[in-house]
């Protein structure tokens, strides 16, 4: 039971090096490799949840070295409930992604699925260690993961995963700068230890320092505006399962570093009166919300206009963090588990539209409601989930975070809320509007335009059911879990 | 002007970041934007072990001489890091590289305003 | 025996909304099969009407049937209850669909319309969201099924997938799904403010949490709510929503969404803020002025239109202000006036819009130039409409007369006489754009229409009971459905404790 910490991300890295070894005899191996160790990883998460909603949490020390010398994995509350929900979408994802790479990009299917297992080996490790250096390793497998998976499919897609790759090793690198502050005034790398220590140096600029570089680093992972410029890119010319797998999670990881950061490392004290960063955060994230969502109205292609959404999207968790209080962290924390829900959802719809009709632009998809239906349906809850209409999940994340900017008294954040539902609505009424009304006038549906097959089809509408379920059930999560989490807050 | 004798290895790890960041942003050529990034990343390993040194101590190998003084040895854990950051580094190189072959393969240039320009011709 | 009775009466309001929701999900599954997917509708009307009627005689002697499902935020439950207010808004809406659902198999048939699965199964999940709406017990449980509605009827509106259609469709979310984040805002509000979202009679807000924030609070609800109840300026979706097949127009812009409105509106005021403390910040002023004018100017703008739905259409931004103008006094006659106009309205105008319907089948005539004489070929129709018309004009026998009497007592009684100015000449210009319709109808005559060739029996029986039903609201006010005591008990408990 104390190992489950190390093993969420372990199983997930032995799956990878024999996904190599099993695809090269016999190539659906890889694929049933993957769903296995995504799986089991799952099971694991879901166990660590269950231990830490019934005692308390789990420490795994490395090689039996004692922290603050040795390397921690810790399944608290936070850590756990992240960890479940990256290994829960992550393989739903995966069951999905067979039919898809077999059909835009076949001859990579082994060493893409190495690849993906690699990539959530370096989430789930962010999520359970609790060490600061190991973070960077665990970010930097996960990145280069992405990077590579990102590059195969599209033409343009290495050039947008060059661009990644440059922005996101200077935000690692950022990271490690400040990481290397924290050390060099601490003499600790352990997440807890550096949290005890800090206090003394409050007055110290090398803290400042390395406060600042830091979440720069994560902000720029996490996609917060104005650090998003890669993400348009690199989820449109992504092949299909790609951006069904990372976007949903990856910036959602990164998201959970900041939380961490902020409640565990640097702890709320000295992130709201000392340096006040947090509200900083918080209005750059309200420009990120209305950014996302005009810049989303203007899109004709669907998969850059649920690009900009997500851009918008996070900003909500942005500002769910920089509110800093416990309505708008539990806001926030809804919300990472809501939008990767729905988000997968919404990019496994595209997948799927790609799966039957080889395209994506929004003016060509007229009608596609009568051919595709339980996509189409998928597609409608999700949509309606964004948009904030209850009682959908969307709806109780913008809830808390509507309550904590009221707690806040910060009306402009109110506002920003409220206004960029609508906003979200313009765009996403204007794809159902296509999907259901317009029969296929033009000669834009190919005939056997259908309901794609079940392995694809399968996780996109457990996905879009999921968003229902999560809606009614979200004061179940919040009270066992989110609730806990923000419990030093409050 | 004391600063700028005592501190000069701050000083040139902060110069190298600077050219680093300079080659990445400043330089329109995608090879010399990797480059860029090498620098960059390697101004901060040389921050790290920089860190590590201790006036008078030696390489941490135990010696009988100093036995269990810890002021006796440089403090080997940034060394330990920063060999794990080069294998980054490394790798994330490769990628790079393996990016940009692939870019040349298919827009045949490696210069970015000439690689936009065919991006918006070719799909 | 009264253990199973008791946990009935729990389930009874949940049953209610969820009877049309099954319904929706037979109907997508049977959309082979007309008949079988007709009959799903008929079945699933009759259900939810015998549900509700099921739970009156509770209701009457002061029980609230309801339940409390699980948690849906900390400290609000997802719960359902059936107060007089709630009954009586339900059961004029399922009523009203048994009666509009033969109607539209009528017309769709008669216009062989196109994709009429999805008609009738986003009718099943409005009529759903209307249960939802008027069963809810607290202000969120309210919102949920509030902005349902809205999403709902949506595919109604756009039901002709022509651009007009579709640009009428923009319309109406724009508008209703602001009034929407309006009201989210005030419900969160609410919560910070007072702790509560629990719907409680004679309301739940303390004046001690300030004059400025509380008018605030009700301004934000009444753009909320006063959305949907076409509150000039917020009404311009409705004519615009006329767009829809008829049947649609009749039950849901005339029955459902709009009274949603005004019934939100009656939550917020009487059982939200309450009538003394409404009075003391100085909200009823404001409504009682905002509802005058928009009487005086929809009536006006009612009588420059040629079509016929568009007619009808500002007729009710008129007629449902008299219902927000009586709910926005501190009189019980007022308010007994207003609530029982939400059934009396609706019985009189979905009459009108169903006679509209069945002259667009029979003839494909649109506007009221083009119907002189056509009482010789629909005598059946164009005496449902004249029913309808004297009953607005406010001629007593039917249903309008008594709620115009009481609002007129109660606007003397609340001392705001300048209202009469509003309700008077109303009744005359309803009268000036209604009565000459009937007129022209029966005492003109013009070639096109010579013989009886009224509209098929799936359409004139409907319209012929809800007439009926109109008649019945007039003469014998606390008839079969008892509106009336509904009325006075919701009445009662909003205003006890109120000093006059």
């Amino acid at each position: 039971m104390s190992h489950l910490p190390v093993l969420i991300p372990v199983t997930l890295l032995f799956s990878a090096f024999i996904i190599l070894l099993g695809g090269f005899l016999k190539r659906d191996l890889a694929f049933m490799i993957a769903l296995i160790g995504g799986s089991l990883s799952f099971v694991f998460s879901a166990l660590g949840l269950w231990a830490v909603i019934s005692g308390g949490g789990l420490r795994y020390h490395l090689g039996g070295w004692v922290p603050p010398v040795g390397i921690e994995y810790a399944l608290d509350a936070l850590s756990a409930f992240m960890s479940t929900v990256v290994t829960l979408v992550g393989t739903l994802v995966l069951l999905y992604s067979r039919r898809s790479i077999l059909q835009e990009v076949p001859e990579r299917f082994v060493p893409m699925y190495a690849l993906a297992m690699l990539l959530l080996a370096g989430l789930t490790g962010i999520i359970v260690t609790a060490d600061l250096f190991n973070l960077f390793v665990f970010l930097e497998i996960a990145s280069l993961s992405a990077y590579a998976l990102m590059a195969v499919g599209d033409e343009r897609a290495p050039v947008a995963s060059f661009r990644y790759l440059i922005l996101g090793s200077i935000a690692g690198s950022f990271y490690v700068l400040g990481v290397g502050f924290l050390y060099f005034s601490t003499g600790s790398l352990n997440m807890a230890d550096v949290a005890q220590r800090l206090p003394n140096l409050y007055g110290s600029r090398a803290i400042v320092a390395a406060a600042t570089l830091i979440f720069i680093a994560l902000g720029l992972k996490m996609a917060l505006f104005p650090l998003h410029l890669w993400l348009p890119d690199a989820y449109s010319y992504a092949p299909s399962a790609v951006t069904g797998l990372i976007a949903p999670i990856m910036t959602k990881v990164a998201a959970y570093a900041v939380i961490r950061m902020f409640l565990t490392v640097f702890q709320p004290h000295y992130l709201l009166d000392v340096l006040p960063l947090m509200p900083v955060i918080g209005w750059f994230a309200a420009a990120g919300i209305f950014y996302g969502s005009i810049m989303a109205i203007a899109q004709t292609d669907f998969r850059r206009m649920l690009a900009y959404s997500s851009i918008s999207q996070i900003a909500y968790i942005g500002l769910g963090i920089g509110l800093a209080n416990p309505m708008g962290l539990i806001g926030a924390l809804l919300h990472i588990l809501n939008h990767a829900f729905m988000k997968a959802c919404l990019f496994l719809v595209a997948g799927n539209i790609r799966f039957r009709t080889g395209q994506w632009e929004v003016s060509r998809l007229a009608g596609l409601g009568r051919k595709m239906p339980w996509t189409m349906a998928a597609f409608t809850v999700s949509a309606l989930s964004m948009i904030g209409i209850p009682p959908a999940a969307g709806f109780f994340s913008k809830w808390y975070l509507l309550l904590g900017s009221v707690d806040a008294g910060n009306w402009i954040f109110v506002a920003t809320i409220l206004l960029s539902s609508l906003l979200t609505a313009v765009y996403f009424f204007r794809v159902l509007e296509q999907v259901y009304m317009r029969h296929s006038q033009e000669e834009t549906v190919p005939v056997n335009a259908a309901d794609p097959p079940a392995s694809m089809l399968f996780p996109t509408v457990l996905l879009g059911a999921g968003v229902l379920v999560l809606g009614l059930s979200n004061n179940l999560i919040v009270s066992s879990i989110l609730d806990v989490v923000v419990m030093s807050l409050k | 002007m004391d600063s700028l004798i005592v501190d000069y290895n701050y000083l040139m790890t902060a110069s190298l970041l600077v050219i680093g960041l300079y080659g990445m942003v400043g330089k329109r050529n995608l090879l010399k934007k990797v480059i860029g990034l090498n620098i960059f990343q390697t101004a901060i390993f040389l921050f790290f072990i920089q860190g590590a040194t201790k006036p008078g101590a030696t390489v941490p190998v135990w010696d009988v001489r100093i036995s269990g003084e810890a002021a006796g040895y440089i403090n080997p854990l940034p060394h330990v890091l920063i060999l794990t950051a080069i294998v980054v580094s490394v790798a994330t190189t490769g990628v790079a590289l393996a990016l940009l072959m692939t870019i040349y393969r298919r827009y045949r240039t490696l210069e970015e305003g000439t690689l936009l320009e065919r991006m918006k011709q070719s799909p | 025996m009264s253990r199973v009775l008791e946990s009935y009466f729990a389930m009874a309001p949940l049953g209610a909304v969820l009877v049309s929701l099954v319904a929706a999900i037979l109907i997508m599954l049977s959309s082979r099969s007309p008949n079988l997917r007709e009959t799903w509708t008929i079945l699933a009307a009759l259900c939810k009407f015998a549900v509700v009627i099921s739970m009156l005689p509770a209701v009457l002697s002061g029980l609230h049937p309801g339940i409390t499902l699980f948690d849906i935020a900390p400290g609000v439950a997802l719960a359902l209850k059936a107060d007089p207010l709630g009954l009586s808004f339900a059961l004029s809406a399922s009523l009203l669909w048994i009666f509009t659902s033969l109607y539209s198999i009528g017309y769709m048939r008669a216009l062989k319309e196109h994709n009429q699965t999805r008609y009738f199964a986003s009718f099943a999940v409005c009529l759903s969201a209307t249960m939802g709406i008027a069963f809810a017990a607290n202000l969120l449980t309210f919102l949920i099924f509030y902005e349902m509605l809205t999403i709902a009827t949506y595919p109604l509106v756009i039901h002709a997938e022509s651009a007009p259609a579709v640009s009428a469709g923009r319309k109406y979310l724009a508008f209703l799904l602001s009034g929407g984040v309006a009201l989210l805002l005030a419900i969160g509000l609410t919560q910070m403010m007072a702790g509560t979202l629990n719907f409680a009679a004679g309301g739940f807000l303390s004046g001690t949490i300030g004059q400025a924030p509380l008018l605030t609070l009700f301004v934000l609800f009444l753009v909320g709510v006063g959305t949907k109840a076409a509150l000039i300026p917020l009404h311009s979706w409705l004519p615009a929503a006329m767009i829809a097949p008829t049947p649609v127009s009749a039950l849901l812009h005339a029955v459902a969404v709009v009274k949603a409105g005004v019934f939100g509106f009656a939550r917020v005021t009487g059982f939200v803020f309450g009538p003394a403390l409404a009075a003391d910040i100085g909200a009823t002023t404001l409504t009682a002025v905002a509802a005058s004018a928009t009487i005086l100017i929809a009536s006006l703008l009612a009588m420059a239109q040629d079509n016929l739905k568009h007619r009808l259409a500002y007729s009710t931004v008129a007629h449902l202000s008299y219902i927000i103008l009586g709910t926005a006094l501190l009189a019980p006659a007022a308010w007994l006036g207003g609530l029982f106009y939400i059934a009396a309205h609706a019985a009189m105008k979905i009459t009108l819009f169903f006679c509209a319907g069945a002259i667009y089948v029979k003839t494909g005539r649109e506007n009221v130039s083009e119907l002189d004489g056509i009482g010789k070929q629909m005598p059946l129709t164009m005496a449902a409409f004249a029913i309808g018309a004297l009953g607005l004009a406010g001629l007593p026998l039917v249903g309008g007369f008594i709620s115009k009497w009481f609002l007129f007592q109660g606007a003397v009684e609340s001392g705001q006489l300048m209202l009469l100015a509003a309700l008077l000449p109303s009744g005359l210009l309803s009268a000036a754009y209604l009565f000459p319709i009937v007129t022209r109808a029966f005492f003109k005559s013009s070639n096109d229409f010579n013989k009886f060739d009224d509209a098929p029996p799936l359409m004139v029986i409907p319209l012929l009971s809800t007439a009926a039903l109109a008649l019945l609201l007039g003469i014998y006010p606390d008839g079969i459905f008892h509106f009336y005591s509904l009325c006075f008990a919701a009445v009662m408990s909003v205003l006890k404790g109120v000093v006059f």
